[in-house]
């Protein structure tokens, strides 16, 4: 009897689950499935604890273990995840899917414990005694838990500027073997001496950390949401192995579905940046063509301007256009940013604010900075209608953005960034642009906006330039 | 082939599941605006903390003497446990800048 209400809280964990992702694609109902998500599993989880039983009817023990692991890691999940700032946020997510990816190889690793536990001693190889699908579901959630858990380290490293890009010719061909070398170490486990598998099954499990951190270091730092994204459906199909190992179907169906619409999203990320997801992983962003472009560019002159003048120009224009990019979210710059344009306002200027859709280091990072700060809704205008816009205003105000304004992007077919769709800033009357040295934006290229004519450059730190911007304003 | 129809046959359930879950997945995040990609990547990555259910199988069908079996069930169940509570709240906040305000 015991056993139909847990199938009963797995079946609802299912459901919320889709509900939940159904919810999560919807501004208006994105929290409420959020929080359905998480209440599915919060029952599916303490069913587990409470209910589950195995094959030969015993309920589970240990119970001083698992609710001191439950306990800790909610305590350090839930500090950290309420501690850590809105910009690194993404690199919060790399890690937690890491984490997840190295339960899921845990799982594997102690599931294979007791496989060779049962059977070093009786048996010449597991391939007598152990059934291959068994085998192959526990080595498959080590492999890709193992990649997603070490990816996911190296992607968190990168985005918090710990890791350095790093590529180097043949990189992906070692990358090819380093896999290959994986998947023949795992296969070979199965038909070797029962008695040393567990030393095969070691290697294997540390050579898919290799691989891990082989396929995510030469991928650029500004591509890390992809990645991210990646892995983050890597781990989904290391729960649903898990699923099939305890024939569980909340597992199967959580793991697989989020593995789906994990590798829809990745998709749909690189889609908004106009690349193909190929691109991105074997692209390595930023290396010998960008070089190239710099060394072009390099004699370029540009113009600084002042705070003083800069309160003018925007104080007297008529419609004022705001570009935030990275520069922002770092300075933290957003609520002075909402005081200038209500300042502007006041003074009777129009003032919106321009989206690239992959401003910042994640898709929406400006949508919800701004938000924070009380910019309303309608005031964000999106790529296409920013691009409408641009033509009839008199000023654009770019706040550390850089590869979203690139022309370079339109113009230059070498470009690492070519065919991505940039904000056409160049058709404004003037651009001022707020940066902190002439150091060129995450793709590491030069951009050739800020030498054009009607460019300005207004050097600093977002926060502290926009704090003198307002009181320049307030003074005029 | 024998093996391959027998496999079929014995794991037909399991097997109708993962399809309609793959469409499943695709379907359901299929008209995503730009902006909820974070989130929703956020979201998905607490809900394959599922995989905290096997954790605590693994931890609670593990015998008192067998320590590498505990230890490594545990590590298992405190990573799991951070992928779900974290990646959840970490949603949360994130959903939480997009609430309008009048």
């Amino acid at each position: 009897m015991q056993l139909d209400i847990l199938t009963v809280c797995y079946l609802i964990g299912s459901v919320t689950f889709i509900l939940g992702l159904k919810m999560l694609s919807n501004p208006a109902t994105a929290r409420k499935g959020n929080l359905i998500a998480a209440g599915g599993m919060g029952i599916a989880i303490f069913g587990t604890i409470f209910l589950y039983q195995t094959d030969n009817g015993k309920g589970l023990h240990n119970y001083v273990w698992i609710f001191s692991g439950l306990i800790i890691g909610s305590i350090i999940g839930t500090l950290a995840a309420k501690k850590v700032k809105m910009t690194s946020m993404p690199e919060m997510v790399s890690l937690f899917n890491g984490m997840g990816g190295a339960c899921a190889a845990l799982i594997s690793a102690v599931e294979f414990d007791h496989v060779y536990r049962e059977f070093r001693l009786d048996t010449n190889s597991f391939a007598d005694s152990v059934p291959f699908v068994h085998y192959f579901t526990i080595s498959a959630g080590a492999i890709i838990g193992g990649i997603s858990f070490a990816g996911s380290i190296i992607a968190w490293g990168k985005l918090n500027g710990r890791i350095k890009d790093f590529s180097f010719n043949g990189q992906h061909i070692l990358n090819l073997l380093v896999l290959g070398f994986v998947l023949s170490i795992a296969g070979f486990t199965y038909w070797s001496h029962a008695s040393i598998t567990n030393i095969w099954f070691l290697i294997t499990l540390l050579s898919a950390f290799v691989y891990g951190v082989l396929f995510v270091l030469p991928i650029g730092g500004a591509d890390m949401p992809v990645v991210i994204s990646l892995l983050n459906s890597f781990t989904g199909i290391a729960a649903a192995f898990g699923g099939f190992l305890y024939n569980n179907k909340v597992m199967l169906t959580g793991g697989i579905l989020v593995g789906a619409a994990g590798t829809l999203l990745t998709m749909l990320m690189c889609k908004a940046m106009n690349r193909s997801l190929m691109n991105v992983l074997i692209g390595s962003f930023g290396t010998k063509n960008a070089k190239a472009t710099v060394g072009k560019q390099q004699g370029g002159n540009y113009k600084e301007i002042t705070i003083n003048d800069t309160a003018t120009c925007m104080a007297y224009a008529n419609k004022v256009m705001i570009v935030p990019g990275y520069g922002l979210a770092v300075a933290q710059a957003q609520h002075v940013c909402h005081e200038l344009e209500k300042i502007l306002d006041e003074k009777g200027v129009q003032v919106s604010y321009a989206i690239h859709p992959v401003a910042g280091r994640m898709p929406g990072h400006m949508n919800v900075l701004l938000a924070e700060a009380d910019v309303s809704y309608d005031k964000l205008l999106e790529m296409e209608q920013a691009n409408d816009e641009f033509k009839t205003t008199d000023v654009v105000l770019i706040l550390g953005a850089n590869d979203v304004v690139n022309p370079a992007a339109k113009s230059d077919a070498a470009s690492p960034i070519y065919g991505m769709p940039i904000l056409e800033v160049e058709l404004a009357k003037s651009v001022i642009v707020n940066k902190r040295s002439m150091k060129p934006g995450y793709a590491g290229i030069e951009n050739d906006l800020f030498f054009q004519p009607k460019t300005s450059m207004l050097f600093g730190d977002a926060k502290k330039v926009l704090q003198q911007l307002v009181s320049e304003i307030k003074n005029l | 082939m024998q093996n391959f129809l027998q496999f079929i046959t014995e794991n037909q359930q399991m097997i109708y599941v993962v399809i309609l879950m793959i469409f499943l997945g695709i379907e359901v995040i299929g008209r995503v605006p730009s902006v909820l990609h974070t989130p929703l990547m956020s979201g998905a990555n607490a809900i394959h903390g599922v995989v905290i259910i096997g954790a605590i199988i693994v931890m609670g069908k593990s015998n008192d003497d067998n320590y590498l079996a505990l230890i490594l069930g545990f590590l298992s169940v405190v990573l799991g446990t951070l992928n779900v509570v974290g990646g959840f709240v970490v949603t949360d906040r994130m959903l939480e800048m997009f609430k309008k305000k009048k």
